[in-house]
């Protein structure tokens, strides 16, 4: 052979990451020793991050299908739903977590290049990304460089492909510091019977890579990823890929060309493990094989064994396959997007994928035995309550003393980076290119109309990692249900959900119990509120050597606009409208941001959940959204009911509006405030519209409660404990981050 | 009326320029590769915003190599009414057919906001729909779009009223703390000395309906029922 390769010996094993039993499975699999090339393959496919080897028994508990959805998880690249007129849209969430942490410009931009190719991989063209970001406190400098550095990151790359980022969150914890957590969302819209299937299938039909040439950058990206980071993470700085958004701006208009060719059979993108993962997932979805022949992929670099072009994770590169007899015309349309690609093989029927080089064979493996869902390990893990959880919930926080100032406190909230405003960040990217933006970022959930419908879709990242340190269950819940509100207060009924699942090492019992008790709480939630789960992806092993963060389960929610028209902002309107609080303010403290900045703790139960009321106070918000009835929607998150209201009276484009208030008193004076309730919106409407709100509140069986008015005097008044002057707070709202960032 | 956009490897508000044609003159028009090298029948023409060639080099830099470029020249000097938006403007300095240059904005980020422009001039053949002195509000989003000339250029740009747009504040102020990325007198658009090709920075082809936040920009389109 060309390539020496090396003998397998027990110290490569396991440096490849396999258990004993894992080696002998390959080893049953194969009847013979594996090459080191094989080797490499059974490595990144078994992986965590390919295989999902410790969480798809968990994930498969997620209500998957039903509703609109089109595609189960786990079927195609991204999840697909039905939205009518013909159409469909296809979005998923996915992390680049701990390429962020090493190299947090390309790890960040990179994460976007993925998932966008995901989307257009099936046909669909991109229309909006989001986000969902988490580090450590901007008093570090690691941290402002991280942030830095991954917002330019995102925006470089979303910029150039012109797809606008219109929404995402943005959370600072010390427990982020040394592990970020970078996750990107794309969505993606398409004729609902067009869409591309990842599959290789008939007998010698060719097999073409396309895009940016194979080097040796990401290789063993995806094992990097099922790792904890240390400081040799340092050293993985050559797994990180770079990324090319005008290459795959190319790829992606080459794809959409693709579309609707009858003589297409399959596309899939490559990410993680490269041409491995392609080839095996293509083959098993298709029960075919494939032939490939490495010395015909177009490389970066020389000399590159057939380890390396199968492990390679270079970027913006693609798998497609054509029925055979139509190679001039692919061919025509990669030469016209000036898009390098090769003939690489062709499809066999035997189930196995074969890799040759130089007409030598390197391996010789059996498709369905690499893939999820075929022969990849699946584990239980063993699974034990944290002590801190009971603790935390036994915290007396009645113990705690009241503030005298609560215009301070109000203050101080409003300047947290966590609820200030994150325009520092989104006014780097571009959130109105492809001219759909209704709702960009800073609202409730971002609006994107579908051009030729009357249509919209809306769409929110939301996850609140602290509830889920306190209580994994109640904080998946509160995810599902926190992402729901936020597109139902535009006037969206939310459809369906992806989720990206950042957490420890699943091989530590407490972490395995939060992981499976935060998915018990989203399936529940997903359940009661009928949005299935279309897809996403987990992230495990978010530790640094000093912590591990919290557990961070993040939801993508797509909502459903029928008529664009009836969309709201989450601003006040009018003077003399009246304000109303739709659901019941319980004065919950536990886990809130009032708890975290004012008393710097991070204790106590998370707020009360009720699945089937919060399920009728969003479809009541939508009815009167949709009937017209209210002006504004913003719900209570973090901060309670006091930052929502100051949101809302400063949001607004059009300048500042007044906001006078006055809520009964049962509760301590900051839990009335600042408690993070759930379930609670508050909307504006005119005095004549009263009524009208009435009624759907009692058919809904909801609670509403006249609170206040919309007041020219510029100031925001909350009883007699609050009256601070707009001016101010939108000062200290909009300048909190650059403030940091910019000195 | 027939209209021309020219697409180019890295284009990406090419779409939204079609639909804003579609929204504002009720026209559908051409999308045309860039490797065309007669453009015929062509009413007007947009070059489109996007990053093309990936603004690798410098934006604009290897598109103006591109062999539409040449024709396109020649269709600005029989006064053809040309448009070039965001990177569409970079192309036209770059391939010479507006005078000047754009460069990293002086943030040194990215800025995607709603922004006020004034109409300073209206010999543009683009503008002809404003009243001189209008206030506009526009999104821009552009990492370099700071427009730099040396002190001879500016003046031949004023003398002979080639600055059509400048940065202002909401009530048409030009100060410096309404200039989004630092361009020299505040310059955001630029037309050549027949008026017929016009270079902006902000994006009117994303401000054409009501449902999107704003129709500031619409009137840049409908000057042309004035002028064809």
């Amino acid at each position: 052979m060309k390539y020496k390769e090396p003998d397998i010996k027990p110290e490569i094993i396991k440096e490849h990451g396999f258990t004993e039993d894992e080696y002998q499975r390959i080893l049953n699999i194969l009847g013979r020793k594996p090459s080191w090339t094989e080797l490499g393959i059974f490595s990144v496919m078994w992986s965590e991050h390919a295989s999902y080897k410790n969480s798809i028994a968990v994930l498969k508990t997620l209500p998957r299908k039903g509703g609109r959805l089109l595609v189960e998880a786990g079927e195609e690249n991204a999840g697909l739903i039905d939205i009518g007129e013909g159409y469909a849209i296809a979005f998923k969430i996915e992390s680049h977590n701990h390429p962020s942490a090493v190299e947090p410009y390309q790890g960040a931009a990179t994460g976007v290049g993925g998932i966008l190719r995901d989307i257009f991989s099936m046909g669909a063209r991109p229309i909006a990304l989001l986000n969902s970001l988490r580090f450590g406190p901007l008093d570090k400098p690691r941290n402002r460089y991280l942030f830095q550095q991954v917002v330019k990151g995102i925006g470089d790359y979303g910029n150039c492909m012109g797809v606008p980022t219109v929404g995402g969150e943005l959370v600072f914890d010390d427990v982020y510091t040394g592990n970020p957590l970078v996750n990107a969302m794309a969505i993606g819209v398409i004729r609902r019977k067009k869409y591309i299937s990842a599959i290789a299938k008939g007998k010698g039909n060719p097999v073409y890579i396309i895009g940016s040439a194979t080097g040796r950058d990401g290789i063993h990206g995806a094992t990097f990823a099922s790792e904890e980071l240390s400081e040799k993470s340092e050293e993985r700085k050559s797994n990180v890929q770079v990324g090319d958004p005008f290459a795959e701006k190319t790829l992606l208009e080459a794809t959409l060309e693709l579309l609707g060719k009858a003589w297409l059979v399959g596309v899939q993108d490559m990410g993680a493990a490269g041409i491995t993962c392609c080839s095996t997932e293509m083959a098993a979805r298709g029960k075919s094989g494939i032939i490939l022949h490495l010395d015909r992929v177009h490389q970066r670099e020389p000399d590159m064994t057939p380890y390396e072009i199968m492990l390679s994770e270079s970027q913006e590169r693609m798998m497609i396959i054509i029925r055979k007899g139509f190679e001039k015309d692919a061919e025509a349309i990669f030469d016209k997007w000036e898009i390098p690609w090769s003939n690489v093989g062709e499809v066999t029927d035997d189930g196995k994928v074969k890799i040759f080089m130089d007409g030598e064979l390197y391996a010789d493996v059996p498709a369905y035995d690499l893939v999820l869902g075929g022969g990849a390990p699946v584990y239980y893990r063993e699974s034990k309550e944290p002590a801190y959880i009971k603790e935390s919930a036994d915290y007396d926080l009645n113990s705690l003393p009241e503030p005298d100032d609560f215009n301070d406190v109000l203050k101080k909230l409003i300047s947290s980076p966590n609820i200030a405003s994150k325009k520092w960040v989104f006014e780097q990217y571009d959130n109105s290119v492809r001219s759909n933006t209704v709702m960009g970022p800073g609202s409730d959930a971002a609006v994107i109309r579908l051009k030729g419908s009357r249509k919209a879709i809306a769409a929110s990242t939301d996850g609140n990692g602290r509830f889920v340190y306190l209580n994994p269950y109640k904080g998946g819940v509160i995810a599902v249900l926190e992402s729901a509100r936020n597109v139902a207060c535009t006037g969206a009924e939310p459809v369906a959900i992806t989720n990206c699942l950042n957490f420890g090492n699943p091989y530590d019992p407490e972490v395995y119990y939060q992981f499976t008790e935060a998915l018990r709480g989203m399936g529940d939630a997903c359940k009661a509120l009928g949005t299935p789960v279309t897809g996403g992806n987990v992230s495990f092993y978010n530790e640094s050597p000093d912590t591990s963060v919290f557990p961070t389960p993040v939801i993508g929610m797509l909502g459903l606009i029928e008529n664009i028209d009836q969309v709201v902002s989450p601003w006040f309107k009018d003077e003399g409208d009246f304000i109303v609080i739709l659901g019941t303010l319980k004065g919950e403290l536990g886990g809130s941001e009032y708890l975290k900045v004012i008393h710097g703790l991070v204790t106590g139960e998370p707020p009360q959940i009720d699945l089937d009321f919060a399920n009728r106070l969003n479809r009541a918000v939508v009815t009167a959204i949709r009937e017209g009835v209210v002006k504004s929607a913003h719900d209570i998150s973090d901060g309670g009911l006091a930052v929502a209201l100051a949101e809302s009276a400063i949001g607004n484009p059009a300048g500042l509006r007044g906001v006078e208030v006055y809520s009964m008193r049962k509760m301590r004076n900051d839990g009335l405030l600042f408690g993070e309730t759930q379930s609670v919106i508050i909307v504006s409407l005119a005095e004549r519209k009263l009524m009208d709100l009435e009624r759907i509140s009692s058919d809904y069986g909801i609670s509403s409660t006249t609170i206040g008015r919309v007041r020219s005097h510029q100031r925001l008044k909350i009883n007699d404990l609050i009256d601070v002057e707009l001016k101010e707070i939108k000062a200290l709202y909009d300048n909190a981050i650059a403030a940091v960032m910019e000195g | 009326m027939k209209a021309g956009i020219i697409v180019f490897p890295g284009s990406n508000c090419d779409h939204d320029a079609y639909w804003a044609l579609r929204e504002t003159l009720d026209i559908r028009a051409d999308f045309i590769w860039h490797r065309e090298t007669e453009l015929k029948g062509y009413d007007f023409l947009i070059l489109p915003g996007g990053f093309s060639y990936g603004d690798y080099l410098r934006s604009g830099a290897i598109a103006r190599f591109s062999p539409v470029m040449q024709e396109l020249q020649k269709l600005a000097e029989k006064g053809t009414p040309i448009i070039g938006i965001c990177n569409g403007f970079q192309i036209l300095t770059e391939s010479g057919l507006l005078p000047g240059a754009l460069t990293v904005n002086d943030t040194m980020k990215f800025e995607c906001r709603m922004i006020n422009l004034k109409l300073s001039e209206n010999r543009s053949l683009w503008t002809k729909r404003y009243e001189r002195g209008a206030i506009l509000n526009m999104p821009i989003a552009h990492g370099e779009g700071r427009y730099i000339a040396d002190s001879d250029l500016l003046k031949e740009l004023e003398d002979n009223q080639q600055i059509v747009f400048q940065y202002c504040d909401e009530a048409g102020n030009i100060t410096d703390a309404a200039n989004p990325n630092g361009s020299v007198n505040h310059i955001a658009g630029i037309c050549n000395k027949e008026g017929n090709v016009l270079g902006m920075m902000p994006h009117p082809e994303r401000v054409v309906e009501a449902v999107l936040g704003g129709t500031d920009g619409k009137a840049i389109f409908q000057s042309l029922l004035e002028v064809l």
